[in-house]
């Protein structure tokens, strides 16, 4: 204490038991708070409201919108057989992704498991694809799709087994599965690695004692494993469907979101209105929609799942 | 009660092992499908291609692979790529770990508003904003700050909405830091901005790196804000030229394979390189998402 005064008279104001709050903080809170807030405003919440407004027109872009037409484009949306066929299409990714992708990459993190020599190798191998652009991944896999069988591997296949070549990416009841094919391989490894590292905080201890009880492996990962996962599962979940919800790259490369609409996500959907053909207030509908549909899962979500983590006890 | 004789536990082991491997190899050699026929087609001649479409390239034809190399477009697709991403790397890093810092650290009134404020981009990922911020770069540059068609524009839409990710990790990393530090360090005469810079920031280094990794990642596989934002074809990423050249050369299916082949390299590079620091920064983003 008889050193504080010597240091300078700014001292003065310094509480030691709690944070520091002066005058000046202000300036340098504000100061270092600007740019973010600048940014954060400008380019993320700005438009959202910018969007609500242009929602109300029809305009193509062209001069000023003043073709107010109030609610109609949503109206017109929520009635189109296109955007219906989108949602459902996603509808489908998000079930398959939920019921396929996910469970296939918690296999995988329990077979990767936590000792097991050489999982280092397994873990860089899995996550590799989730690294790779996702125009490259695409279209890696529009090689492998290719119609014609001397040409597409997977066509090359079935000519083998003599069975009939396959369109892919043509036929419209095939064309969302091959491309969740696709999805599958380029994001279950990032899932796995939330599995992953969520098996590391485990203590083995638990599931040995489970052993000593008489538990076989089946009742050890079902009661055991997988409710103390219950966190990164949570988390996996929420990703998955949020990322099925604003899927576009893939598809659009791949497919475009055809053919005939057969691959249509909210995303191309909202791509061609407002992008290809700039019929900027139908696409800024859109927009707003799937916005409402993501913060509307979002607090749903995390109202629903707030549970006790067993481990961290959060 | 069941403890009948059962085969040794090594034997087990052994077993249970082997078929682990077994179908973590399947899984691996599934994954590595795609990337080998790229691979294998990046070294053949488009004659090839159609005889042995994915069969190992013998003997293996680098011309596809030169001519691209030997490409400016392709050189200033790359250079393009990394102003970017560099950019926005180091914006993303210190923009947010200026708010980061301030949001673990200090008081102030209006806090939680901010911090909720920031929290709500995370709900909102730039595939559904890329139209509303569409309309936002077109006024900028209507008002003269030309947004639209630079690779400025690029940046600030790639920064803004990384910042929310990047605020929750490094403010996690930034509340663990022991207060008693901080008291130490104010009582030394130390002023806000000293002991940001000087003391939190290389103490939180590891996770800088991590943000960084993942952030370079991210800008750099982006494809949707350049499409969007682009026209001028000199100024083109690689994955918008990737795209591009699809487009263009699709029918060429060797050619094709040779420049996503090479556009993939950098990124398979750095993830060797970076894994720990990638890894170590998603799990960080899932957990505090």
């Amino acid at each position: 204490m008889k050193s504080l005064p010597a240091v300078s008279g700014k001292s003065k104001a310094i509480k030691v038991s709690e944070a520091p709050h002066r005058k000046k903080d202000t300036f340098f809170i504000f100061l270092f708070l600007l740019p973010a807030l600048i940014l954060f405003l400008l380019f993320v919440i700005y438009p959202i409201f910018r969007s609500v407004y242009y929602s109300t027109f029809n305009w193509n872009g062209l001069g000023p919108a003043v073709k107010n037409v109030g609610i109609n484009n949503y109206l017109k949306i929520v009635s189109d057989e296109v955007f219906l066929k989108a949602v459902k299409n996603v509808l489908v990714i998000i079930v398959c992704s939920l019921g396929i992708q996910l469970p296939l990459a918690m296999l995988l993190a329990v077979l990767v498991g936590r000792d097991l020599p050489g999982r280092g190798i397994f873990r860089t191998i899995f996550f590799l694809p989730y690294v790779l652009s996702e125009v490259n991944a695409a279209i890696m896999w529009m090689l492998l799709y290719n119609a014609d069988p001397d040409r597409g591997l997977f066509n090359g296949i079935l000519l083998q087994l003599h069975m009939q070549p396959i369109s892919w990416l043509g036929d419209m009841s095939i064309v969302l599965f091959a491309v969740f094919l696709v999805l599958t391989w380029k994001y279950f490894g990032f899932h796995m690695l939330l599995f992953l590292t969520g098996l590391q905080n485990i203590p083995t201890d638990i599931e040995e004692a489970a052993r000593m009880d008489g538990a076989n492996a089946f009742q050890n990962f079902f009661y055991i494993t997988l409710p103390l996962l219950s966190s990164p599962i949570r988390t996996s979940v929420y990703m998955s469907v949020l990322g099925s919800i604003q899927q576009f790259i893939i598809v659009w490369v791949m497919t475009g979101g055809g053919p005939v609409n057969a691959s249509e996500t909210m995303a191309t959907y909202m791509y061609r209105f407002g992008l290809v053909r700039f019929q900027f207030g139908y696409g800024s509908a859109v927009a707003i929609i799937m916005f409402l549909l993501c913060v509307i899962f979002s607090l749903i979500y995390n109202q629903l799942t707030k549970k006790p983590d067993y481990l961290t006890g959060l | 009660m069941q403890k009948i004789i059962k085969t040794p536990k090594w034997m087990r082991k052994s077993i249970s092992r082997f078929f682990q491997y077994l179908v973590l190899v399947i899984a691996t050699i599934l994954i590595f499908v795609p990337i080998v026929i790229l691979l294998f087609g990046s070294v053949k001649t488009t004659g090839q291609m159609y005889s042995h479409p994915y069969d190992i390239p013998n003997p293996p034809h680098w011309e596809n692979i030169i001519n691209i190399l030997l490409t400016p477009s392709f050189w200033g697709m790359m250079k393009n790529s990394l102003i970017v991403m560099v950019a926005t790397t180091t914006g993303a890093v210190i923009i947010s770990s200026m708010v980061a810092f301030v949001l673990a650290r200090l008081e102030f009134r209006g806090k939680n508003f901010v911090f909720n404020l920031f929290t709500l981009g995370l709900m909102f990922p730039i595939n559904v904003a890329i139209l509303p911020v569409y309309f936002v770069l077109r006024q900028f540059t209507q008002l003269g700050l030309p947004l639209i068609d630079t690779l400025l524009g690029i940046v600030l839409v790639q920064i803004a909405f990384q910042l929310s990710g990047n605020i929750m990790i490094l403010k996690g990393f930034f509340t663990a830091v022991p207060k008693e530090l901080q008291d130490a360090a104010y009582i030394d005469g130390c002023t806000n901005f000293d002991f940001f810079w000087r003391i939190m920031l290389p103490l939180v280094k590891p996770s800088l790196a991590a943000v960084a990794a993942l952030v370079m990642i991210v800008s750099w596989n982006d494809l949707l804000v350049p499409l969007v934002v682009l026209n001028n074809n000199e100024l083109w990423t690689l994955p918008l030229g990737t795209m591009q050249f699809q487009g263009q050369w699709g029918q060429d299916l060797a050619l094709v394979s040779a420049f996503v082949a090479l556009s993939s390299i950098p990124t398979i590079v750095f993830y060797f390189f970076a894994e720990k620091q990638i890894v170590a920064g998603l799990t960080a983003g899932a957990v505090k998402g």
